[in-house]
This record gives structure tokens, C-alpha cells and sequence, in this order.
């Protein structure tokens, strides 16, 4: 692994510049977590499509189930590309 | 062509206007004769606190889909956090056609983020999954009422708790930087450099199959360092495709529910566990609400 090795508490993470590595969300503030956080849309959507407490709402039904976010990740996910080929 | 196929709202029964605000609750598989009134608004749901936080006056300052205030809907110990959107883009029909979208899906998903992470920095929250929608604030009222022994019981769990991401992956591009070059072929041997070739692309398989297994194995050492400084571990599929813009290919993908005191000591137990492994890489992402851990026990935890 290239990446520097990150000393405890700080930053150098890969692939999360800007975010401070040292603290706990509660003291997050609302300007930060609002606009200095870009976290990674699929990060992001393995928590929202699959994660989440699911509730039966009154419209929105199939919303949350699975066949819906398989239809997300079809819109999603596209093939390997061909100047990444597979690994074996 | 027929001119009559299933006009929208057609097999919808005729109407009162406005939301139906009963209280008792009604049969939920039933379109709701508000998706057919253009003005018509539902309540979508961010997340779940308890009741008496400073989320009722932080909600005031947050925006949420449509650019709608945010406000708190209160029932017993509990509050939600809810902000009012269309109906008709709202039902399952125009949610489902604008979540196959990758852009309308990206901004419904990233502030429903940012409303949840707002409110996870004021008091502990439950984040809803996307898309959860209710008729009306009252609906919302019973939902919570008639939920509170789960909810109660998972805001006290996750209370005091962040999520933290590790994903693993494996980079054979990477690992074949890392070792001596292979001899290069003689330029001045024309028979030779087929046999070069080949040389190289074994070379290059090897790398692949030694990227992939140490990657395994680090994905592996994960558990072991860290379970003892978390409460629970979810883990999700591996991430493929274009969006996963991560070094290499995703092997392993998993969710930490960490105490916000544990965090440093989470990422001290992973600092450095793949430096010397060529071709691996291991990112932590967070912290999270704990979106992973929000999911009842009766309705099946995580994936």
C-alpha cells in the first residue's frame, strides 16, 4: 500500500480529503455536515437502499424493498470495462 | 393504439379533497386519493429521535427535499423528523421513476444524508431508509406510536454510537508497480520478445491472483483487530461498477456500529494494516449515522 501511513488521530486517509479523521459526529457542525462533507454517492446509497430502518409507509411501498433498489443498481452498476479486465 | 389504456388515476376511487387525516389506521396497500390533487402533499421521513431534544428547534434551520422547511412530529417519547413533498412525485409510480434516475436518485439521497447527518450532530437518531413516506403528519403520529417499543429500544442501543465504514480492495495495477520490474526484454532479439510477452503476461496474472488473495486475507485480519471495539458489524455487498471509483476492486465492504469514544482507537487497530501488503488497500469511511444498524431485529438485520 502507497498511501502514507496515517499516524492515530489524524488525517491522510485514502480517498476522504477534507475530512478531519479525529473527531466523533456529535461534534460535527451543521455547516460541515451540510456542506463540508462530500461523502461518496455509493457509500452513500449502500446505506440508504440497504441500510436505514425500513418502515411500511402508506405510499411508497415497494420503495424499500428490494426489487427496487436491485433496479437502482442496475441503473447503477455497469460492466467491467474492457481495459480493466477481470482479475483471474 | 388505444386512447383509453389506463389513463392515470383512472382506477383511483373518486374523492375528498385533501389528505385523509384519520387517525386509525388504514389499509396501507391502498393508493391514496391525494396522489391525483396536483397541490396534494405527503410527509416523508428522515429520521426518528426522542421527544424533548433540540432537534424540534435545529429542525427549523434545515431544509429538506423540495427545498420544504423541516419540522418535528411528536407522539409520546418520540419525534419525527418530517418535511412535507409533493404527492404526486412522491407515490411509489413517481418515486420509482425518478430513483431509476442516477441524478434525481443522487440529490433525493444526498439530502436525505444531509438532514439525517444534522440531526445525528444534535441528538442520537434513527435514519429512516430512503423514501419513506406517509399520507400526513397523523399517520406519522401513529406509525410512531405504534413502533415505540422497537424504536425506544434502538435509540437506546445505538446511543453514544457512530457507524464507520471499511471497505478492502485489491489493486493488482498497484501491486505491479511495487515489486522490481521484471528484466525487460531484449530489444536487439526479435524471437525473443514473443516469449517476453508471455513472460510478462504470466507475470501479470500471478500479481492479479497475489493482489486478490492478500486482499482476502487483510479483509480477513478486519474482524479480528476491531470486533472488540464494536458493538455490532454489518456487512454489505462489495461495491462494483462506476460509481465504485475506489483503488482496485472492492473485496470486502462492511459497517461498524463504534462508541463516538472508541473511534480513535477503531482507526489506531487498522492503521497500517495493509502497508506492507503490495496492491491492497484498506479505506475507513465515517463517520456515519448509523444507517447499518437501524434496521429492527424483527425485520431482519442489514444485508
Amino acid at each position: 500500500m502507497t498511501h502514507d501511513p496515517a499516524p492515530t488521530n489524524s488525517g491522510g486517509l485514502p480517498g476522504i480529503p477534507g475530512v478531519p479523521r479525529d473527531h466523533g459526529i456529535t461534534d460535527l457542525s451543521e455547516e460541515e455536515s451540510l456542506a463540508g462533507r462530500q461523502v461518496a454517492l455509493i457509500d452513500l446509497l449502500d446505506r440508504l437502499l440497504n441500510g436505514g430502518a425500513v418502515l411500511t409507509g402508506d405510499l411508497v411501498l415497494s420503495v424499500a424493498d428490494v426489487d427496487l433498489v436491485r433496479i437502482n443498481l442496475r441503473a447503477v452498476i455497469h460492466s467491467i470495462t474492457p481495459d480493466d479486465p477481470a482479475p483471474w | 393504439m388505444t386512447t383509453d389504456s389506463r389513463p392515470t388515476g383512472a382506477d383511483v376511487p373518486p374523492t375528498p379533497d385533501g389528505p385523509n387525516s384519520l387517525d386509525s389506521p388504514t389499509d396501507p396497500g391502498t393508493t391514496h386519493p391525494a396522489t391525483t390533487d396536483p397541490a396534494a402533499t405527503v410527509s416523508y421521513v428522515y429520521a426518528i429521535s426522542r421527544a424533548g431534544s433540540e432537534l424540534d428547534t435545529k429542525a427549523a434551520h434545515l431544509t429538506g427535499l423540495e427545498g420544504g422547511p423541516l419540522r418535528t412530529v411528536t407522539r409520546g417519547e418520540l419525534t419525527a423528523l418530517v418535511s412535507s413533498v409533493p404527492a404526486g412525485a412522491y407515490s411509489e409510480e413517481g418515486m420509482r421513476a425518478r430513483l431509476e434516475d442516477l441524478s434525481e436518485l443522487e440529490a433525493v439521497a444526498r439530502t436525505h444524508h444531509a438532514v439525517i447527518e444534522a440531526a445525528y450532530a444534535t441528538t442520537a437518531a434513527l435514519p429512516m431508509r430512503l423514501a419513506t413516506v406517509y399520507l400526513d403528519d397523523a399517520r406519522v403520529r401513529s406509525m410512531l406510536h405504534e413502533r415505540r417499543t422497537d424504536f425506544g429500544d434502538l435509540l437506546a442501543w445505538l446511543d453514544g454510537h457512530i457507524e464507520l465504514g471499511v471497505k478492502v480492495y485489491a489493486d493488482p495495477r498497484e501491486a505491479a508497480t511495487a515489486p522490481p520490474a521484471p528484466a525487460p526484454a531484449p530489444a536487439s532479439a526479435p524471437a525473443g520478445a514473443g516469449r517476453a510477452y508471455l513472460q510478462q503476461r504470466r507475470a501479470q496474472r500471478r500479481q492479479h491472483r497475489d493482489a486478490y488473495r492478500a486482499a482476502g486475507a487483510v479483509a480477513g485480519a478486519v474482524p479480528d483487530r476491531v470486533s472488540a471495539l464494536a458493538r455490532a458489524r454489518v456487512a454489505h455487498r462489495p461495491q462494483q461498477g462506476e460509481l465504485a471509483a475506489g483503488p482496485g476492486e472492492n473485496i470486502s465492504n462492511e459497517a461498524y456500529l463504534v462508541p463516538v469514544e472508541r473511534v480513535a482507537e477503531f482507526r489506531q487497530a487498522l492503521a497500517g494494516l495493509a502497508d506492507d501488503v503490495p496492491g491492497v488497500q484498506v479505506e475507513i469511511t465515517g463517520p456515519w449515522a448509523p444507517y447499518s444498524f437501524a434496521t429492527p431485529p424483527t425485520a431482519g438485520a442489514g444485508t
